[in-house]
């Protein structure tokens, strides 16, 4: 199922904007990025929804649109049974001689809150289900839209303002929850992590995703400058850092199967190119509360959960 | 047009409510399991695993997720059903607003059925009674032949151009859903010349140009945008002006399908019993008028004028009808089959005394709340609703104007 289609910088630079400019998401927005990066790797026709959060947000407000291509979002927790409707309602045109195309391609967009929390009771009946869609969570990690809450996707030991940085507990005490291997174990075709610091990688999982036939789950992180306290300059450079320090290692499962893409294969090839975690946390704000002498053993858990998590991956991908 | 010939079919509301899908054309199906509503579901994918229908028929996780893809379905331009009741219509709430907001003509089966708790499984109207602000057009029947028939309306007036409102079409738990009852079906070309196909009216798009109303990548147009205080009002407003469109529209294809089926309910809206010189009428919704006009004719043979009025639909309400049909009337007891609690009476005695307020005639008016959790309403309590009634009409004071019937005090 491989894609033969190879993005290069021209390919990207001649394909016409599908969100474009003028929408209202702040200067480094993690998912602006990712939104536009994705949205270069369609084929076809194409419709999208969007789960309630920021991107609808910016994106949407009446009666402007940035959206060129058609778009609807319902609510937060839905947007894959909304991808469901909109692929069944396909399929009936289809069926009955009145689409007029050989294929439409459907996308959702979700945040980790409408993904990990409130979205995965309808993200994984979808799944079940095999609805033909390709499925993109855009990881910042918290609720941003409403201000900075603590989600299934926050990290261990992150400021936010529903798990602060306190006197007692120092940030959130529980671990993010592993929802690509969630998804992965649903057995869909194609499940796969991205970030847009790796590009090229990204637009062509997210090709990849659109020319499978069933499911297909993206895992993209996308930081947002607001909430994890960082410069807005350094989106692109902390979602590097991600992957070096194998925070957020890059991979893909092809029906089950997984495999590490290049920028982490090259990690698990030479080990001394992986970088400590302390570097990945000291420049974003939401972990400086971690960088005093009462907490920052909790640095440490953190290295040793990310150490056993990329243990784990490596095991599936064979590579331990 | 001559009344068509019809099939007599030995059918409960659920199978009708089945029946009447099947033959209109339904693109999408997605629906979830609750008891009473489960032989639509089950009757259905019979008819799709046994090739029957086309329809594409979705078995989904929750009801959230069901009415979430009949609307994104419905926005890509096809026609539509679903089916619940309680807390699977209770689960639907936040998404009955959306859809109505959006302007998707999703139609819908309840089976109505009480809301826990405790858990009950049985018939009364609060389910969708707390429905009633969502902007869907409601219709209530009496028995499975009127399911039948209203499905098929429901169709047509949903997907009306100059209304696009989502419409529910509301039956009694086991009195109908799970009762047998002869029912009248027409043949399938009949009813799928009647529901035609799907018109998509034409919007202005992102560029001025007028495009259809659904998801289309040759023409896009972004739907479900957040709508602050410059526009939701109006946006709001516009789904009001259509709500007061609707009356005119329900009558014009009630009346349309009275000529090929030769049946019709009332006006559409309103349907009254022997009415005409009643001084006492009872009011009420769903399979209890059945029930009611049993009595009615009961007390006639004895020369009491009794009367009934149906209400067939509760949204639109239909206020100059209502008070055209009770103005001889002296005096009025609501039935209201669910309860607003720490309210003056249920819900449908607070619309009527509010809307004869207005009207320059005055009944005495009285409210008995009855039947919650399926408890029957057999004649006798009707007869002794309509002897207060009388007592009413003759001492001309109302002791207790609410009143719960049927109930171990």
């Amino acid at each position: 199922m491989a894609s033969k289609w190879k993005f290069t910088t021209k390919d990207l630079a001649e394909k016409p904007e599908i969100l474009m400019s003028g929408h209202r998401a702040c200067a480094g927005c993690g998912p602006a990025i990712v939104y536009r990066q994705i949205l270069k790797a369609t084929r076809g026709p194409i419709i999208a929804t969007n789960a309630t959060g920021c991107m609808e947000v910016v994106s949407t407000i009446y009666p402007y649109t940035a959206w060129s291509i058609p778009f609807i979002h319902t609510a937060f927790e839905n947007v894959a049974a909304n991808a469901a409707g909109i692929e069944t309602a396909l399929k009936a045109l289809k069926k009955k001689g009145q689409l007029k195309y050989d294929h439409v391609d459907v996308i959702a967009f979700a945040g980790d809150g409408g993904t990990y929390d409130i979205g995965i009771q309808a993200l994984s009946g979808a799944a079940e289900r095999g609805h033909d869609f390709l499925y993109v969570l855009y990881d910042n990690e918290a609720y941003m839209n409403t201000g900075i809450q603590r989600s299934g996707g926050t990290p261990h030991g992150a400021w936010t303002t529903t798990s602060p940085a306190g006197r007692v507990i120092p940030g959130k005490p529980e671990y993010k929850k592993p929802i690509a291997d969630i998804m992965v174990a649903h057995g869909i075709p194609y499940v796969a992590a991205a970030s847009p610091a790796h590009w090229r990688d990204l637009i062509t999982k997210a090709r990849k995703g659109l020319e499978v036939n069933g499911p297909a789950f993206l895992h993209v992180i996308a930081p947002c400058p607001r909430g994890w306290r960082y410069d807005t300059s350094k989106t692109i450079e902390i979602t590097r850092l991600a992957v070096d320090t194998c925070v957020f290692p890059l991979w893909e499962a092809i029906d089950g199967e997984y495999a590490l893409s290049a920028p982490s294969k090259v990690i698990a090839l030479k080990p001394e190119r992986k970088i400590p975690v302390k570097d990945y946390l000291k420049v974003q704000g939401r972990f400086r509360h971690l960088f005093t002498p009462e907490f920052e053993h909790v640095i440490d858990e953190i290295q040793q959960i990310i150490d056993r998590r990329w243990k784990r991956l490596l095991k599936k991908c064979d590579m331990a | 047009m001559a009344i068509t010939k019809q099939n007599l079919l030995a059918l409960n509301g659920d199978e009708a409510v089945a029946y009447a899908v099947k033959q209109s054309d339904v693109d999408v199906v997605s629906a979830y399991p609750i008891t009473p509503q489960t032989i639509i579901v089950e009757r259905f994918s019979e008819y799709v695993h046994n090739g029957e229908v086309d329809t594409e028929f979705v078995c989904v996780e929750s009801e959230h997720s069901a009415l979430s893809m009949c609307l994104t379905a419905s926005a890509t331009g096809v026609r539509v059903f679903t089916a619940s009741g309680s807390a699977g219509l209770a689960l639907m709430h936040e998404i009955l607003y959306v859809t109505s907001g959006a302007r998707a003509p999703v139609v819908m089966a309840i089976v109505n059925r009480a809301l826990s708790g405790p858990i009950n499984i049985h018939c009364d109207h609060s389910d969708s009674m707390v429905e009633r602000d969502a902007g869907w057009i409601q219709i209530y029947v009496e028995n499975s032949q009127e399911a039948y028939d209203s499905i098929i309306q429901a169709f047509r007036i949903a997907e009306h151009n100059d209304l696009l409102i989502p419409t529910m079409v509301m039956l009694d738990a086991f009195v109908l859903s799970h009762t047998l009852e002869s029912v009248n079906v027409l043949p399938d070309e009949t009813v799928r010349k009647f529901v035609g196909t799907r018109r998509i009216p034409l919007v202005r798009g992102h560029r001025g140009k007028l495009v259809p109303f659904k998801l289309d990548p040759e023409n896009p147009i972004t739907m479900g945008p957040l709508d602050l205080y410059d526009y939701y009002f109006e946006h709001k407003r516009q789904q009001e002006e259509a709500m007061q469109i609707a009356p005119r529209i329900i009558k014009e294809v009630h009346d349309e399908y009275a000529r090929i089926s030769g049946r019709k309910y009332g006006n559409g809206l309103i349907e009254p019993y022997r009415l005409e010189d009643a001084e006492i009428a009872t009011v009420c919704l769903g399979s209890t008028a059945g029930t009611t006009k049993t009595v009615v004719d009961q007390l006639r043979t004895k020369g009491i004028k009794a009367g009934l009025l149906r209400l067939r639909t509760y949204r639109p309400y239909p206020v100059q009808d209502i008070v055209n049909a009770l103005e001889n009337v002296e005096a009025v007891a609501v039935m209201d089959r669910s309860h607003s609690f720490g309210a003056h009476g249920g819900p449908v005695f607070h619309e009527m005394r509010h809307i004869l307020y207005e009207a320059s005639i005055h009944p005495q008016i009285v409210d008995y709340i009855y039947g919650l959790g399926g408890r029957d309403m057999p004649q006798t309590l009707i007869h002794e609703i309509y002897r207060d009634l009388q007592k009413i009409v003759k001492t001309k004071r109302v002791e207790k104007p609410i009143q719960f019937i049927g109930v171990r005090e």
